[in-house]
């Protein structure tokens, strides 16, 4: 059983990120770390071929220091990576980046493509949607655990009222969500023998994909605006009556 | 920088691991003096304690930079004897059996140890002597073919956890000093061998150290480590790196205080204005940054020589001196710039101040190092 696990370097969640006024896009000078999110992700495709045999491959589509993300990736376990930069892929929106992420999932022997349920940076949450869509293959969201038989996967989805139980022949797309499981660390031997490891850099005319990225986008960020402040909150000096203009106060937003 | 981007990356491993399983049960530990075995075996199955040792013997085959990057990252635990413990299992009570031991001894005591399935301890230190390693009374004397052990060892750290102790004793006669010491594997369980006392000390409190004793303790003639009388050399092969990866850590415990104190200097303000403004704190911080990188520059110059097999005494002594001293600076100085909070037990400099402490002891004391330093490099 072969599974693709779609990667993303993002600026490191711990740090605040910050939106370059200029080009509408989020700064990327600082540090980038393979997104936590995909960790699972990875870890996810990983047991499942210890369990079914294959090997996991990881596909990233992001400018040439994705590359530290996509070795994380093959320090953990992964067989081969692929990434796919190129300048006109800059700034790309969710179906861009699913179109080339099919792309390149295409020509890679799979059953299973695991994805997060979104990025941690550009949070549209579609592109495991859109690559079901392309590859029209079943997608299968929000897993938080995953079992595969034979050709049926079957999948407990996690939803606002409850656990869904999901099953879907292979090959599916599949969205898992934070903490589905625990994430290996890297070990000195796996991240040395990542260097080892098949790496494949097509470019987007590899991929057949002359009239993706660039111009051909679809949507376009046209303004970007910094979140209002929040504003200060009422203090209430104690003449007497604090207490009562307090509850009063919170009676009023019916917290009491 | 001697890192590459694979030292980086083993950088990152260490670091969450730290932030992850670690650094949360740091004060608890420190409270409990103690912290589970648990650590060793989950730290075994990442491989973090076999890192540049062999693949053969289940090491990860990293070089002695790997070491170094363990060293630094543990000191972000929050808690020296955590960090300690490993140190002594990985880079102190274990490099003699890689280096002098027999196959079956690297099987039955590296190999486990590499795991985290056994927990290693080193005897040297015994209640009436300290520095003066070749003055040792724990004697062995030859028994139904094997070794008759008697005496005790004092300040063993991992000594009322470790199942096994490389020991130092006696084997020759007293006028034979240097040339009449012997090193031997002892397990835990063996019959006469007992701990004593769990010792409390200034710091290190989640790091255990006992008073251990040996009583008409039978060993077999292959319980001897490397070759009979010649302990005192082996144990000083074993001291250079103990130093070295002691200055290692040491100094990058510095720089983490260092930087916490920094931070609070820029944001902690008095008569209108960060601390860290006047000028006589900011000189402080200056003198202080500036002992730091010139410490950390030299210990990675002399780790790079050990790196390429050298064995640099001078060297590492002064590293060891140099660090030692830098550091009581700054933990002193870090704790006066956080005023009444850094006396608190709850600050980390407070910590800091009493783990660090050790380091002008431990593994040979700064007077010990002054006069290797006097003989080795000035002939005097």
């Amino acid at each position: 059983m072969n599974v693709v696990v779609c990667i993303k370097q993002v600026p490191d969640p711990n740090s605040p990120g910050q939106l370059d006024p200029s080009t509408h896009l989020l700064k990327r000078d600082g540090e980038l770390v393979l997104d936590p999110g995909d960790e699972f992700g990875v870890e996810a495709g990983l047991q499942l071929v210890e369990k079914h045999g294959g090997q996991v491959t990881v596909v990233s589509m992001g400018p040439e220091r994705g590359l530290d993300a996509v070795r994380k990736a093959l320090a953990m376990g992964a067989a081969k990576g692929v990434l796919i930069s190129d300048d006109s892929l800059r700034g790309s929106d969710a179906l861009t980046t699913a179109k080339v992420l099919a792309a390149a999932i295409r020509k890679q022997d799979f059953d299973v493509v695991i994805t997060a349920t979104e990025s941690t940076d550009g949070y549209t949450g579609v592109v495991p949607q859109m690559i079901a869509g392309l590859l029209d293959i079943p997608a299968v969201t929000f897993a938080k655990s995953v079992s595969v038989e034979g050709d049926k996967l079957t999948a407990q989805r996690q939803t606002e009222t409850g656990i869904e139980v999901v099953e879907a022949t292979l090959p599916v797309v599949l969205s898992v969500t934070a903490g589905v499981n625990e994430p290996r660390y890297p070990s000195l031997k796996g991240i040395m023998g990542a260097k080892q490891k098949p790496l494949d850099r097509p470019g987007p005319a590899d991929l057949n994909l002359e009239d993706v990225g660039g111009a051909s986008t679809g949507q376009r960020i046209t303004a970007i605006d910094s979140a209002p402040e929040r504003a200060a909150g009422e203090i209430i000096k104690d003449e007497g009556e604090a207490a009562k203009r307090i509850v009063d106060f919170l009676a009023d937003k019916k917290v009491i | 920088m001697p890192f590459t981007a694979e030292h980086d990356a083993l950088r990152e491993t260490v670091r969450d691991f730290v932030s992850r399983e670690l650094r949360p049960h740091a004060d608890e530990w420190e409270e409990a003096e103690y912290f589970p075995d648990s650590v060793f075996r989950r730290m075994g199955e990442l491989g973090l304690l076999g890192l540049r040792y062999p693949e053969t013997y289940g090491g990860q085959g990293g070089d002695y930079w790997s070491a170094i990057v363990l060293a630094e990252e543990m000191t972000r635990c929050g808690s020296g004897g955590v960090g300690m413990a490993i140190s002594v299992q990985t880079e102190m009570a274990t490099p003699p059996i890689l280096k002098f031991g027999t196959d079956e001894q690297k099987q039955r005591y590296l190999v486990p140890a590499i795991r985290g399935e056994k927990i290693a301890s080193l005897g040297i230190t015994e209640p009436d002597t300290g520095s003066d390693v070749a003055s040792v009374r724990t004697r062995a004397v030859r028994h139904n073919g094997g070794w008759r052990i008697n005496g005790s060892k004092l300040y063993i750290t991992n000594g009322v956890r470790a199942d096994y102790i490389l020991l130092v004793a006696r084997t020759g006669a007293k006028e034979d000093g240097a040339h009449g010491i012997t090193l031997f594997l002892v397990d835990k369980e063996t019959a006469g061998f007992a701990v004593s006392r769990k010792l409390k000390k200034l710091g290190m409190h989640a790091s255990d150290t006992a008073e251990l004793s040996f009583s008409d303790v039978d060993v077999p003639d292959s319980a001897v480590l490397g070759e009979v009388g010649q302990g005192f050399y082996h144990l000083m092969w074993e001291l250079q790196g103990e130093r070295l990866i002691g200055s290692a850590g040491t100094i990058a415990g510095a720089e983490v205080i260092f930087e916490e104190t920094l931070a609070w200097c820029k944001d902690r303000e008095a008569f209108g204005r960060p601390i860290g403004k006047f000028q006589v704190n900011r000189h402080k911080l200056v003198d202080l940054y500036t002992d730091i990188s010139i410490a950390k520059s030299y210990v990675y110059a002399v780790a790079e020589r050990w790196n390429n097999g050298e064995y640099p005494v001078a060297e590492i002594s002064m590293a060891k001196l140099f660090v030692g001293q830098v550091t009581s600076r700054v933990a002193d100085t870090c704790l006066q710039l956080h005023g009444g909070f850094g006396y608190m037990a709850e600050a980390h400099v407070s910590r800091y101040f009493r783990d660090s402490r050790l380091i002008r002891i431990g593994a040979g004391t700064d007077e010990v190092m002054k006069e290797i330093i006097a003989k080795t490099a000035l002939g005097l």
